[in-house]
């Protein structure tokens, strides 16, 4: 494992992503999930069914999807995008490790900005600790994980990771998830929603997939992905100045 | 077998249909090579290429006997100092650089974080942030950061940009010392002078091709019996082109709007002179000296064209 991911590698992802004014826009929107939740719950103390539909759609759709995106494109992007990547990449550490690195931040400062928000946006809402609760932590959790892959993966094939990105979730997502219903299959909000309905079994979050199809598809995606991410980083090349 | 580090065997690359390098063939061995060439004439592509970070369209670029791409491992004999000046700004030069040490494993990283920046003398600024640096500190914390884990192969695209003189010096210096011992250092830049001070085999690059190869002073010496365009600008142009094309050294006259261009034809070298300009300004020279090649500026010929003059203002 020590080989997989790189120390030092890491301490400079951590203080570059978190050192950018970019990282002020990764807790915007889950303080906004707080916030609704418990302006919610004040409203409609005794209703049973809102803070199923307001985690799902809200939550999963919007606030864990948004800040991953932000957050997977920066810990390698934007060291590709200013060129300073050449340094880390001018060193014999394999690429494997540069992007699993990078995957593993992503993914625990993702848990950190939407997992942890949308337990206790979740809390707030249920009124205490509750199988909703725990089924929207543990879809976030496996949301971190998915999503990153992802969008690290885009931000190293495209400099254009963040339309990319959204494209993605607008189009693919959005309007394709909810229209077709085979693209439900192929969409890593689903498989989110389909690790945090097997706990929560909840009609009101709008989960379509089994546990088991949520997490075989899921590791699928985050395997294939890096190994992408992997095979274009080891490719990386620098133009020179005669074109 | 070969003591040259860096081969180079027909490379081409190509984008499209644009040639960026075509057909070069080159062997870097021990001491300090100067990749010389215009802005644009494929050098900082060719170090890239050299270092890994692109693959030959055509051809095989071999390090230590081993093709370059696609092989970081390569990166245990090669320091690389990009010409890109981003660095992680965020860190002080010291956690640069021994954050440098610490992706090569090296045993002692803080101990080599310390004497390459005391090599490059930054040792006095290794606290602040890069952020703060001029951009001759950033350019030496990056020579820093790749010489710590002490590299057989040292590529360097444009080095000497952004510093002062006294730094340009120091560095020259430097690279001397290193090439000393056996390292095969190999640097590009525009700039003939530069080039002429730190090494003594060159290869000229231009439009994406090898143009020279081998000593310097005898490419230096092919490169003054070429002819040379000189562009005269006075206050009666056709004046002068009557006068000059009576020269034996003059080849050719011309008028254009921008001034007389003038070619002239020496056979006879004279490697150590070294005339700034032909033509002095005082007699009404506005600007001379345009070759055709920017960083043949002001090559010395054996027999300068006279001072252009008017004789009416006599």
């Amino acid at each position: 494992m020590s080989g997989m991911v790189n120390g030092t590698v890491a301490r400079i992802t951590f203080r570059a992503t978190m050192g950018r004014k970019r990282a002020l826009l990764f807790a915007i929107a889950p303080l906004i999930l707080i916030a609704v939740a418990a302006l919610l719950r004040l409203a409609h103390p005794e209703m049973r069914s809102w803070p199923a539909h307001y985690l799902g759609i809200f939550g999963f759709s919007v606030v864990l999807p948004l800040t991953a995106l932000i957050i997977g494109t920066s810990v390698l992007g934007a060291e590709i995008d200013d060129g300073s990547i050449v340094h880390l990449l001018a060193t014999p550490v394999r690429r494997s490790a540069v992007i699993l690195t990078k995957f593993a931040v992503a993914v625990a400062l993702t848990m950190i900005f939407v997992a942890l928000p949308a337990l206790l946006a979740a809390l707030i809402a249920t009124g205490g600790i509750t199988r909703l609760a725990a089924g929207v932590f543990a879809g976030a959790l496996a949301g971190s994980v998915i999503y990153s892959a992802f969008f690290v993966t885009i931000s190293v094939l495209t400099t254009r990771a963040i339309g990319v990105g959204l494209l993605y979730l607008l189009v693919w997502e959005g309007l394709l998830g909810n229209l077709v219903s085979g693209a439900s299959e192929l969409s890593i909000g689903q498989y989110s929603l389909g690790v945090a309905n097997s706990i929560a079994r909840d009609p009101g979050l709008n989960a379509h997939l089994t546990l088991t199809t949520a997490i075989v598809m899921g590791a699928a995606v985050i395997v294939a992905t890096l190994a992408l991410a992997i095979r274009a980083l080891s490719g990386f090349s620098l133009r020179g100045d005669a074109v | 077998m070969s003591t040259a580090m860096v081969q180079v065997r027909n490379v081409s690359l190509w984008y499209g249909n644009v040639v960026a390098i075509n057909d070069i063939s080159m062997s870097i061995g021990p001491g300090v090579t100067g990749l010389l060439g215009p802005n644009g004439a494929g050098k900082s592509t060719l170090l890239h290429m050299i270092a890994g970070f692109l693959p030959p369209s055509r051809g095989e670029v071999l390090v230590g006997g081993q093709p370059s791409w696609r092989n970081p491992g390569l990166f245990r004999t090669v320091g690389l100092v990009p010409e890109h000046p981003s660095v992680y700004s965020f860190l002080t030069g010291a956690e640069f650089v021994r954050a440098t040490a610490r992706l090569h494993k090296l045993p002692d990283p803080d101990g080599a974080a310390r004497r390459a920046i005391g090599l490059v003398e930054m040792t006095g600024p290794q606290d602040r942030k890069i952020a703060t640096y001029s951009k001759g500190m950033r350019q030496r914390i990056k020579v820093a950061a790749a010489l710590v884990h002490d590299p057989e192969v040292i590529l360097l695209d444009e080095p000497f940009n952004g510093m002062d003189p006294r730094q340009r010096l120091h560095l020259m210096d430097l690279l001397h010392s290193t090439a000393a011992s056996g390292r095969t250092i190999l640097f590009s830049s525009h700039i003939l002078e530069e080039v002429e001070r730190l090494s003594g085999t060159i290869q000229v690059m231009v439009s994406g091709r090898l143009a020279a190869s081998g000593d310097f002073r005898a490419i230096r010496r092919l490169m003054t019996s070429r002819p040379h365009v000189f562009l005269v600008r006075t206050s009666d142009d056709r004046l002068l082109a009557t006068a000059l094309m009576g020269r034996p050294s003059v080849t050719g006259v011309e008028l254009t709007p921008r001034g007389v261009q003038v070619r002239t034809w020496t056979t006879a070298p004279s490697p150590g002179s070294s005339p700034a300009c032909p033509g002095t300004p005082a007699s009404g020279c506005a600007k001379c000296c345009l070759p055709t090649s920017p960083w043949r500026a002001c090559s010395p010929t054996s027999s300068p064209p006279e001072a252009p003059t008017d004789p009416r203002h006599r």
